[in-house]
C-alpha cells in the first residue's frame, strides 16, 4: 500500500503520492523532496543529528513516519537561513566556532531553535539539559553551549 | 527504508481503533508517540503486519481537573504535562519528574498513554502511576474497565492488558501533602534511571501524618514502598529519621546488576537519595527538584 502526503517543508507545499508508509520522515526529507540538511546518524532516536520542527516543535525524523507529518508544518535546517542571511542562532555558532565536522550541526540548530523558544536558558546547567539528546563527537560540546548562551543572551537583549 | 512493510491504519476513534485491532487478528501494534516503538521498527526487532496510529484520536489528548482527580488523556504528551500550570499546582512530584524523561525532542512526541504501556521500569510516568495510585481506563471489544496501576505494570516492558485492549486515559487522584521531592541519578541527563525516590508528606502536629513512597531502576517494574510510608508515619519526626528512612528504603529492594551498574550499587544509590529526598521534604514545602 502507498499513502498520499501533503506537508508544508520550509514554507513550500508539497504533494507527495505513492509514498510507503514506512518510509521515516528523514528519508522523506532527504531523498523524496532532496533535502540533505537533515543528516541521519544512528536511525534510532539515540544521536539527535535528524532533528527537525514538526508545528514548532523539535521532533526525531528518524522516529517519526513521513505519513505522520502529513497536514503538518516542518522546519529543517535549511529554512533557518540562507548563506548570506544566517538566523541569530547560526550566526552564534559562527561566532563561537560551534561546529567542526558539522554533521551534528543540523540536530543541535534545530534543537536550539526549540531550547530557545522553550526554556529561559539562564544557565549552562539548563541547557546542557536541554543538548543531552544530541551528541556531537567532535567540539566537547563547550563552544555548542557557548553559542547557545549568547543566542540566549540576545534574545533577551532584543525582548 | 528501515522498518519492514506493514500496512498503516489511522481510525478517528477509539472503538475504530479497537475493530482494526481486533480484525489484525494478533498482528497489529499501536503507535501513539512511537518514541519506543520506532526504534523497535527501525531494527526490525518489531515487525506488525498492521500499525494502528492513534495520533488522529484527538479527544485522547487532555489534561483536565475531575473531582479530587487530574484525569490526563493517553494520548497527552509528555511536553504537555511537562509545561501544564494544573499538573504543577496539582500532582508537583509529576511536574518535576517530567524533565527527567528523555530528551526534548522524545517529550514532543512521546504520549503518556505510551510510556505506561510500554513499562520501562526505569521509565519516570511509570513510576508517578504507581506513587499517586493512578487509575487507568482502558477499552476493548467488550467495552472499557479500570485497572489500578500496581495491577498493570506485569513485569519488565510487560502490561496487563488484552491483545486488543487501548489505554483510554489515567486518573491520577490528587494528595493532600505539603513536602515533596523527586530525586533522580542517570549516567546522563535524560537517560534511563540508574536509581529514583519520589517521596511525599503531610506533616501533623507532632509527626507524619501521611506519606507517599515510590521507587524506580531498582526493580523489574515500578514500586511503591507502602511499608515504608508507613513506618514514617509511626515515628516522631527527629534529626535521625532521614538516615532511618535511608535504611528502610534500603531493606526494602533487592535490585539486579547489569551493564550500567551493580545491584549493590544501586541499592546504595537509592538509599542516598531517599535520605536527601526526606530530609528536603521535611525541611521545605513543596520543594522542586
Amino acid at each position: 500500500m502507498t499513502v498520499n502526503v501533503s506537508v508544508t517543508v520550509n514554507g513550500m507545499r508539497h504533494e507527495i503520492s505513492g509514498v510507503e508508509p514506512r518510509l521515516l520522515l528523514s528519508d522523506f526529507l532527504r531523498d523524496t523532496l532532496g533535502l540533505t540538511g537533515t543528516h541521519v546518524g544512528c536511525e534510532h532516536g539515540v544521536c539527535g543529528a535528524c532533528t527537525v520542527l514538526m508545528d514548532g516543535h523539535s521532533v526525531r525524523s528518524c522516529l517519526t513516519l513521513a505519513v505522520q507529518a502529513n497536514g503538518s508544518e516542518i522546519t529543517t535546517v535549511e529554512g533557518l537561513g540562507t548563506p548570506e542571511t544566517l538566523n541569530v542562532l547560526q550566526t552564534q555558532f559562527r561566532e563561537h566556532h560551534g561546529l567542526q565536522c558539522g554533521f551534528c550541526t543540523p540536530g543541535m540548530l534545530m534543537t536550539g531553535e526549540d531550547l530557545l523558544r522553550k526554556y529561559p536558558l539562564a544557565t549552562d546547567e539548563e541547557i546542557r539539559e536541554g543538548l543531552s539528546g544530541n551528541l556531537c563527537r567532535c567540539t566537547g560540546y563547550q563552544n555548542i553551549v557557548a553559542a547557545i548562551r549568547s543566542a540566549a543572551a540576545l534574545r533577551r537583549e532584543n525582548a | 527504508m528501515k522498518p519492514a512493510r506493514f500496512e498503516y491504519v489511522a481510525p478517528a476513534s477509539v472503538d475504530a481503533a479497537v475493530e482494526t485491532l481486533l480484525a489484525a487478528n494478533g498482528e497489529g501494534k499501536l503507535l501513539a508517540g512511537g518514541q519506543s516503538l520506532l526504534p523497535l521498527l527501525n531494527f526490525r526487532m518489531a515487525r506488525p503486519a498492521v500499525l494502528v496510529d492513534l495520533n488522529g484520536i484527538k479527544e485522547l489528548s487532555f489534561i483536565e481537573l475531575r473531582g479530587e482527580s487530574v484525569v490526563i488523556g493517553a494520548l497527552t504528551r509528555h511536553r504537555e504535562i511537562e509545561h501544564s500550570p494544573l499538573i504543577a499546582s496539582r500532582l508537583p512530584v509529576m511536574s518535576a519528574a517530567m524533565r527527567h524523561v528523555a530528551h526534548l525532542a522524545i517529550r514532543n512526541r512521546g504520549t503518556i498513554g505510551g510510556s505506561l504501556s510500554h513499562a520501562d521500569p526505569a521509565a519516570e510516568l511509570p513510576m508517578m502511576a504507581m506513587f499517586y495510585a493512578a487509575r487507568l481506563t482502558v477499552q476493548g471489544p467488550a467495552g472499557r474497565r479500570t485497572i489500578a496501576a500496581k495491577d498493570f505494570f506485569v513485569d519488565a516492558l510487560t502490561n496487563c492488558l488484552e491483545p486488543e485492549e487501548i489505554v483510554v486515559e489515567i486518573e491520577f487522584p490528587i494528595p493532600q501533602h505539603d513536602g515533596w521531592v523527586f530525586e533522580e541519578v542517570a549516567r546522563r541527563f535524560g537517560d534511563f534511571a540508574l536509581a529514583s525516590i519520589a517521596v511525599s508528606i503531610r506533616r501533623g502536629q507532632s509527626g507524619i501524618e501521611d506519606a507517599r513512597v515510590a521507587a524506580m531502576g531498582v526493580a523489574d517494574t515500578p514500586l511503591r514502598l507502602e511499608d515504608v510510608e508507613r513506618r514514617l508515619c509511626e515515628i516522631e519526626i527527629d534529626v535521625r529519621m532521614p538516615d532511618r528512612f535511608c535504611e528502610w528504603v534500603r531493606s526494602s529492594v533487592s535490585p539486579n546488576s547489569d551493564l550500567h551498574a551493580s545491584g549493590e550499587y544501586r541499592k546504595h544509590l537509592l538509599g542516598e537519595l531517599a535520605r536527601r529526598a526526606l530530609k528536603t521534604a521535611l525541611a521545605a514545602k513543596g520543594d522542586r527538584r
